[in-house]
């Protein structure tokens, strides 16, 4: 391999890795918000965060660049008071692949956290654990079978997130040229179907080792809680 | 140690509940039929329902008031509900390492040995039989330090042999810890045996509290008078063993029963169930009656149980009787108050509990 597709590979490990680490507060928060209250406007909010499955990915970015973008709402004042930029950055690439990521994970943490009994959060409470003290050490333990398999299943899709990535980011080899966008970058210039060839077999095998480890993780945490 | 509760709440589907009472100190147990509202009551004095107006307060304090994780009721549920993600250690200590500082009760060791927990230790819940899991939740419960228990049908998800085998650990529980226990429950073994204070309910209402023995006694009261095993509850002292023939002298009040040999130590006091079907009467003292204790008794009162059978409160010097008895033979001897009659108590008709 070139110094060029190890660079692909390596910053798209660290764009996935990124997005885990952005997609997991909100999504569990969201997925709680979900499975736990009742409020108005509950099955907007559950449409909403399910559109990155159904909307075109291009259209995600194009959105984010709308909002984010250096002239957009959040992103002006962002970029003028912090000299925050995350349009063509790493850390904008991640973002991408965080909100591609996010229906992925509140569904699978959904899941997990419909799945824990309410019963032993009450036992909790009589025992003396308020609410957060009840969430950290009843809740989250219980449902963590099911956050970490979204967390595996949301790196490996975000391995190959493309066109959110290069709609909001774009395509800047070393800063959010991932292997996905290096593969489309190959395949557009003569001679590159090796270097296209190599990549694309490095992702699949990346993506099936994930799911793997995804779904064994999740086996041995559920046995721990005796739920095998 | 006197709690005081008065709950009402109105359920989506229409169901009405209204329960007020006063517990003393001791076990009071909240008896009848499933679906008759005792364990919301019990859920509401622990908080996990929220009633429509509720008033629970301990020595003063106000625990409606409180958050539940604020109330300190230790709460033993049907299910065990143990931590499956934790140990029985660490299931053990989860209420202890949240307990005030400053609050007393006994020790891990001591819990542990008091419910037979050490060789259980390490396990995880998912590992241990229905008993054990039920032991391991008594225990985190007591060690939680809580102002009081509560305990919704503890044995109702158990076996038999599960049961007899958790019965006298509960026993042991409640006289050690020395807290304000409330026991729900529909069996009515469970409640002769840990009662100090019974609470009937039904149709989310309080029929009747007092006493356990003054409750059984009474023939009003159709939750406890309709049973097969209704009957009076005596409190009684074993006076002998007489290993050769398998009897015991039990002496109750100022009479003695015999009855087949007993397990318990001379002296032992305990609480046993006579049903009034195993008491008989006859107008002359009968002669040449085996397996049968005979007392000398005025009848105190009649009064009917269903269609063709009649209760009658027997008075036995300070010991009260029922029995029952065909409707035909009232008027075939003549039974009026007041009369001199003999009650034949049929040995081995007592039950300990329903052990």
């Amino acid at each position: 391999m070139t110094p060029e597709e190890w660079q692909a590979l390596s910053l798209s490990l660290s764009v996935a890795l990124r997005s885990v680490a952005m997609v997991l507060p909100p999504g569990i928060l969201l997925a709680w918000l979900l499975a736990r209250r009742r409020f108005w406007g509950r099955p907007i909010l559950d449409a909403l965060v399910h559109l990155p499955l159904v909307v075109p990915p291009v259209v995600v970015g194009w959105a984010l660049l709308m909002v984010l973008g250096i002239r957009g709402p959040i992103g002006a004042p962002l970029h003028d008071w912090f000299g925050i930029r995350l349009v063509f950055t790493t850390e904008g690439a991640a973002l991408a692949t965080a909100v591609m990521s996010l229906p992925l994970v509140i569904r699978s943490v959904r899941l997990s956290l419909e799945a824990v009994d309410r019963g032993l959060e009450q036992a909790a409470a009589t025992l003396g654990a308020g609410p957060i003290d009840r969430f950290w050490s009843i809740t989250l333990p219980l449902m963590a079978p099911g956050v970490l398999a979204g967390a595996i299943t949301a790196f490996a899709a975000g391995l190959g997130e493309f066109g959110a990535v290069i709609t909001f980011a774009g395509n800047v080899p070393g800063e959010t040229q991932t292997l996905p966008l290096a593969i489309y970058a190959a395949t557009q210039s003569p001679g590159g179907e090796a270097i296209a060839g190599r990549l694309a077999g490095i992702s699949f095998g990346l993506a099936l080792a994930g799911l793997l480890a995804a779904e064994a993780l999740h086996r041995a945490l559920s046995a721990r809680i005796g739920r095998a | 140690m006197t709690l005081s509760v008065a709950i009402g709440h109105r359920f989506p589907g229409g169901v009405a509940l209204d329960i007020g009472f006063t517990a003393p100190p001791g076990v009071t147990v909240l008896f009848g039929p499933s679906g008759a509202g005792k364990s919301s009551a019990l859920l509401a004095v622990a908080g996990l329902l929220k009633p429509d107006r509720g008033r629970v307060v301990l020595d003063g304090v106000a625990l409606h008031a409180l958050a539940p994780s604020r109330r300190r009721c230790g709460v033993v549920f049907q299910d065990a509900r143990l931590f499956p993600h934790l140990t029985v250690l660490a299931n053990l200590r989860f209420g202890l390492v949240r307990a005030p500082r400053d609050a007393a009760g006994p020790s891990l060791e001591d819990v542990a040995a008091l419910l037979g927990l050490d060789g259980l230790l390490g396990r995880r819940p998912h590992t241990l039989s229905g008993g054990e899991a039920q032991r391991v939740a008594l225990g985190r419960a007591l060690l939680s330090r809580p102002r009081l228990l509560l305990m919704d049908e503890p044995l109702a998800a158990l076996d038999a042999p599960r049961r007899a085998e958790i019965l006298p650990f509960l026993e042991r529980l409640v006289a050690t810890a020395r807290l304000p226990v409330l026991y729900v429950t529909h069996a009515l073994d469970e409640a002769d045996r840990l009662a100090d204070h019974l609470v009937l309910i039904d149709a989310g209402r309080v029929v009747a509290e007092g006493p356990p023995e003054a409750l059984a006694a009474r023939t009003d009261l159709p939750l406890l008078a309709t049973r097969r095993d209704a009957g009076v509850l005596l409190r009684a002292t074993i006076a002998a063993h007489d290993p050769p023939r398998g009897l015991s002298r039990i002496a109750v009040g100022d009479q003695v029963l015999t009855v087949p040999l007993r397990p318990e130590p001379l002296g032992a006091v305990l609480r046993l169930r006579l049903r009034a079907r195993d008491v008989a009467v006859a107008t002359e003292n009968p002669q040449g009656l085996a397996a049968h204790s005979v007392l000398q008794a005025t009848l105190a009162g009649i009064a009917p149980v269903g269609p063709d059978e009649v209760f009658l409160t027997l008075q036995a010097g300070s010991v009260t009787l029922l029995a029952r008895t065909p409707r035909h033979a009232v008027s075939a001897l003549e039974l009026t108050e007041g009369r001199r009659l003999w009650a034949l108590v049929r040995v081995g008709a007592l039950d300990h509990g329903g052990a």
